[in-house]
């Protein structure tokens, strides 16, 4: 179901011309973006494009020189990235940065540091383990003991567990089987379906993040060169050729 | 029993004293370091301060000695609690003046300033106590458990005369250090491995940016770890006071290189390694003191150090971090 989405409509992230750096080099060269409440968004692009960065912006871990994000219309591009976890803005990220020496059940904890109601934690973190029974098996083992899907798992099931309006997806299906790919991706849907949570994904994967997305943005060299709905990129021929590794 | 059983078990008994104030100074070395990767070199003056502080304290309150009735069950909590509240809060100061500025400098400068720091309390200890042994009021009675009636014929109902064993001493001096260390010790432990900041403390050094993104004040989380490591390296100075009776400015250092390590030869940043790492150096100290001469204690010390930096740099237990990244 996709709601119709009018142009007044405020958007829940709206990122503008942003410009972030690492050091001298200048990774984000004027991004903007709009994320309504309730749509997957895809961020798709090379390697090196800005997208992981675009993430860590937006999640306050980096802080942009030039630009302005507004999150359900407050100003968030200076806020700490520990104060926008109970705004609202959780995220998976790159390389999925597990608690290797905490549990499973812990790492999940952690993902809900700053809720206080300590009974829908517990409901919360059975839920996780409903969408990811694995994680249940392994609850007491120490996180860096799973396998590269399974802490794939753990770490969107704790970004889950803070209860976010907006999911931050970086790359969740990097490293992973085919098979498992498929299963990240079909729970991937169903919390946005399920939960009514918005989600921005990004993906080297672009067939499957288009596939599962409502609209996608192309970045190349930390500008957004085209964004259109995803069918509409889906046959865009710069698209197929590129990212969809099409002749 | 024979002499030479005889001090061996007086042995064990110094060891276990020995290691249970080292484990509270080592608990703060591996918690800091865990969680900034900084061996904190000030860490052991710290423990100086606890002694010198509750010395103050005493002093003030001027209770009769030795303590006895409220003075003991009132007071001397009181000022246990003061003397770990003022210190925490002496390193959650150090901390944020000196150290949080260089928390992105590469590490050698954070550890120089730490031995600055160092060098800098124990100035203030000599100008403020003066440069020479300091006597600590035996507030705490002393009274050996091997001369107790009760504890004589509890020994004879089992046969055995513990009056015939004259070498063996075991007081209440010794009790009330293992009353606070092992508890305290056991607490800490429970902390980090049960409660939301404990947990939180792990995920810190663990990555500290992916504890960020879980909303963690990282920033607090630190501040919290060098309060609590302050707070117990305090309590070990006042406990060690209670129990040795004397100290000097310098004695920070000494007790400080033997909880680093303890803490090194437990797996630095790991919190139980730290425990185990004291209660076998304070073990070894006990037997060097006695077998082969107090004048060679730090040598067979710090030749473990050594040897433990060279060999097995991880300790016993597994470092969390890798101390060679040092």
């Amino acid at each position: 179901m996709i709601k119709v989405m009018s142009q007044e409509q405020q958007p829940l992230l709206a990122v503008n011309n942003i410009h972030s750096y690492y050091g001298n080099i200048h990774a984000l060269q004027g991004i903007s973006l709009n994320i309504f409440e309730g749509e997957i968004v895809t961020l798709i692009g090379a390697n090196g494009a800005g997208k992981s960065t675009t993430i860590r912006t937006v999640s306050g871990v980096m802080h942009p020189r030039e630009g302005t994000i507004h999150f359900d219309g407050q100003p968030i591009h200076q806020f700490p990235a520990h104060n926008l976890v109970s705004k609202g803005i959780s995220q998976s990220p790159e390389g999925r940065r597990i608690f290797p020496r905490l549990s499973v059940r812990d790492n999940l904890a952690m993902g809900a540091y700053k809720r206080n109601d300590r009974r829908a934690i517990r409901q919360d973190i059975e839920r996780v383990y409903g969408l990811f029974p694995r994680l249940k098996e392994r609850a007491k083992q120490y996180g860096g003991t799973l396998s590269g899907g399974e802490q794939q798992m753990l770490a969107i099931g704790r970004a889950l567990m803070a209860r976010p309006r907006l999911l931050l997806l970086d790359e969740p299906s990097m490293g992973l089987a085919p098979v498992l790919v498929e299963q990240i991706f079909e729970i991937i849907v169903r919390i946005n379906k399920e939960e009514g949570t918005t989600i921005l994904l990004v993906e080297q994967n672009a067939l499957m993040a288009l596939e599962v997305a409502r609209r996608g943005y192309v970045l190349q060299t930390g500008m957004v060169v085209l964004h259109d709905n995803a069918d509409a990129l889906m046959h865009n021929e710069m698209v197929r050729r590129v990212y969809l590794g099409e002749e | 029993m024979s002499i030479d059983n005889q001090v061996f078990i007086q042995n064990v008994i110094i060891g276990l004293t020995v290691g249970g104030y080292l484990a509270l100074i080592a608990l703060g070395y591996t918690m800091v370091y865990g969680i900034i990767e900084l061996i904190n070199f000030a860490h052991g003056d710290l423990f100086a301060f606890g002694f010198f502080i509750s010395l103050t304290i005493f002093a003030e309150i001027n209770p009769e000695i030795p303590l006895h009735g409220s003075d003991l069950y009132f007071t001397l909590p009181a000022v246990a609690l003061l003397t770990m509240l003022l210190t925490g809060s002496l390193n959650l100061a150090i901390d944020q003046i000196a150290y949080k500025p260089l928390r992105k400098a590469p590490r050698l400068a954070p550890l120089l300033t730490a031995v600055g720091i160092s060098f800098m309390l124990e100035a203030i200890y000599a100008i403020w106590k003066g440069p020479i042994q300091i006597p600590y009021p035996r507030y705490f009675p002393k009274e050996d458990y091997m001369e107790n009636e009760h504890v004589i014929s509890f020994f004879s109902k089992l046969g055995m005369d513990i009056t015939e064993w004259r070498i063996v001493s075991f007081t209440t001096k010794d009790l009330f250090l293992f009353g606070v260390t092992i508890p305290l010790v056991a607490l800490l432990t429970l902390f980090i491995d049960r409660t939301r900041i404990g947990k939180a403390m792990r995920a810190s050094a663990q990555d500290r940016e992916a504890a960020m993104m879980m909303g963690i004040n990282v920033n607090r989380i630190i501040a919290s770890t060098f309060f609590v490591g302050g707070a117990l390296a305090g309590v070990a100075g006042m406990v060690w006071g209670l129990y040795i009776n004397s100290g000097r400015f310098t004695m920070g250092f000494e007790a400080g290189l033997m909880a680093f390590t303890s803490a090194v030869l437990g797996g630095i940043g790991n919190i139980r390694g730290a425990v185990l790492g004291a209660f076998i150096i304070g073990m070894i100290k006990a037997m060097s003191d006695s077998y082969i001469g107090s004048e060679w204690t730090r040598v067979v010390i710090f030749g473990i150090l050594i040897l433990m930096l060279v060999f097995r740099p991880s300790g016993i237990l597994g470092s969390t971090q890798s101390i060679e990244k040092l």
